[in-house]
């Protein structure tokens, strides 16, 4: 089975201060460690999990500039097997629908069963581009997918619904896919494992490779463009509990007293 | 005349609340530019959702099909192509639910029609919207508009506008032909499954003690569960703890988890993502642990703590058992 897995590397935000950039449509992204997108680790572990009981080779394909390779080289270490980046100042500004739109055209120039990405992006979070890319490449698709069973010529997929329940759908090769957190533990990567594949090549391909026009791709080729960023305006907000440990715990303790959580 | 159409969500013979969700925001729009606010329910035997819809809008667009009885993002999607086409509203309205993310990118680029995702503000700002979104996992907020004319979609994220009590509209119900033909799928729906019970049911607990990705590693997550211990409650816990398989799937407080409603709900090392807080936010008093002090969590708390758990837990763990004594 080929599997094709489309990536992203993304700042990492959950535990950074986070300060708007002076162009006021960004943040300032200086000070910030990047990996890949979290969605992507689940995509890229669930692929290669179907490669090692049902051979066949993964290739990870992602747009962005040179600093992505190091994303793409962990997917390698991972075990994937080829790389394809996509890159080209015009792809600057790509929406969700660009994004899926130059996906599709380098997707079409290699053979597949099966397309992962991760249901959406830790950055823009668009949840968007996986289900966009199956109706350029015209096959079908599921997504919020956290479980995978493969069957000849189609697959289960379990989607993952609110309140705990899933969906089970039946679908037909090939297909797109968009994966969801918790289908696997993706496999730690050590630093000797990226060492390894520091030579391995990533093929690059750019506009004119991929039959797109300028005009197609980037903020002229997208349907939404971003005006400003600005931090959420916070609400009324918590009562902080300051002072020592042992101050704070007497006044939770006061608390607890007082809503009814000591029974 | 101008139309909204909101498209109904529904599961298992409910109206799901983003729909309402949808239906209130829709109407403040159609009534600011002079559209008419409408539904499309797509389904099998459900008028009565049907009847339950008229009140929220001018017209009820109702297409039955026993191949629309669970949803399927391929036949939605017929139905929907079909019905946008001919009617043409100027905005759609899909919920950014687990429902919408799985059909409306897909149709919005079959329609070649400009898509704006998990929006949580929408405003009429001429022929076109301006709308807000949240990136950066909820740490900032983004104005976005269309760079194309309309007609545009727009998925709305769950919870995020209310539902505005309005005086009832006289909506009617219109029954609108099924495109659907017995031609095969290339995809399936076989069945609903549920999430494996807990051994404990949170839903039910007057107190919660709830850990998140502050935790680090599940070797610490004993130091959450003592203190869960001393209040006689259970560990619950928000979606990364589940993903890396250190609690069961059962402790799940989110979105995607249990809906929660307990007297007090204490969160440990949890940032408040959005699909955890739409899962407690309406217990009745939060306390929430955390090192960063503009972490989301503490706009929904009602008392907030900025510091380390491992050190701060502890301390109150011991408190409380000696003041239980």
């Amino acid at each position: 089975m080929n599997i094709i897995v489309c990536i992203k590397r993304v700042p990492e935000t959950t535990d950074a201060d986070i300060f708007i950039d002076k162009s006021g449509k960004d943040i300032d992204k200086s000070g910030l460690v990047f990996d890949l997108n979290e969605w992507d680790t689940y995509a890229i572990e669930e692929a290669i999990l179907l490669k090692e009981k049902l051979g066949g080779s993964v290739t990870v394909l992602s747009m962005g500039g040179e600093d992505t390779n190091e994303s793409i080289r962990k997917c390698l270490a991972m075990g994937a097997d080829d790389a394809i980046r996509l890159s080209d100042p015009a792809f600057t500004g790509s929406d969700g629908f660009a994004t899926a739109k130059v996906l599709a055209e380098a997707i079409r120039k290699i053979p597949y069963d099966l397309i992962l990405a991760g249901t959406q992006a830790e950055d823009d979070g668009y949840g968007q581009v996986g289900v966009t890319l199956a109706e350029f490449l015209g096959i079908p698709h599921a997504a919020l997918v956290n479980r995978i069973e493969v069957q000849d010529k189609k697959l289960k997929a379990h989607r993952e619904l609110e309140g705990g329940l899933e969906e089970v759908v039946e679908i037909d090769l090939p297909a797109v896919l968009t994966i969801q957190t918790g289908i696997n533990e993706p496999r730690y990567v050590s630093i000797m494992g990226i060492r390894k594949v520091a030579k391995k090549e990533i093929k690059v391909l750019k506009t004119s490779d991929l039959n797109l026009k300028p005009e197609e791709v980037g903020a002229a080729g997208s349907d939404i463009r971003l005006e400003k960023v600005f931090l959420p305006p916070v609400g009324e907000g918590a009562e902080m509990l300051e002072g020592k440990p042992e101050d704070i715990a007497a006044k939770v303790f006061d608390i607890l007293k007082d809503k009814g959580g000591l029974t | 005349m101008k139309e909204i159409i909101v498209i109904a969500e529904h599961r298992r013979g409910e109206l799901r609340d983003v729909t309402w969700e949808m239906l209130s925001k829709g109407r403040q729009l159609a009534e600011g530019m002079g559209a008419d606010i409408e539904v499309a329910l797509l389904g099998k035997g459900v008028n009565q959702l049907a009847e339950a819809l008229k009140p929220k809008a001018k017209r009820v667009l109702l297409i039955e099909d026993a191949r629309l009885e669970a949803f399927n993002a391929e036949t939605y999607n017929k139905v929907l192509t079909q019905l946008i086409t001919e009617r043409k509203p100027f905005l759609t309205l899909i919920g950014h639910s687990a429902t919408g993310m799985d059909f409306a990118p897909r149709l919005a680029a079959h329609l070649k029609m400009p898509l704006a995702t998990d929006c949580i503000g929408i405003e009429v700002k001429d022929e076109t919207f301006s709308l807000t979104r949240q990136i950066y996992g909820g740490k900032v907020n983004a104005e976005v508009s269309f760079t194309k004319k309309g007609p545009f979609m727009v998925t709305v994220r769950p919870g995020a506008f209310p539902v505005v009590e309005k005086e009832a509209l006289a909506g009617e119900i219109v029954s609108i032909p099924s495109p659907l033909t017995d031609e095969g799928l290339a995809r399936r729906f076989l069945e609903y499954v549920e999430a494996a019970a807990g051994e404990v049911d949170i839903t039910q607990a007057d107190v919660l003690v709830s850990v998140g990705r502050g935790i680090k590693e599940v070797a610490n997550i004993p130091i959450v569960k003592e203190l869960a211990d001393a209040l006689g409650a259970p560990l619950a816990c928000s979606r990364p703890v589940v993903d890396k398989k250190w609690l069961p799937k059962g402790c799940q407080v989110g979105t995607s988890g249990k809906t929660v409603k307990p007297k007090v709900y204490i969160a440990v090392g949890i940032s408040g993502a959005f699909q955890h807080i739409a899962g407690m936010k309406g217990a009745g008093t939060i306390i929430a642990i955390n090192k960063d002090p503009k972490a989301p969590i503490f706009s929904v708390a009602q008392y907030g703590i900025v510091g380390d758990l491992f050190k701060i837990v502890p301390v109150i763990k011991n408190k409380i058992k000696a003041m239980k004594k």
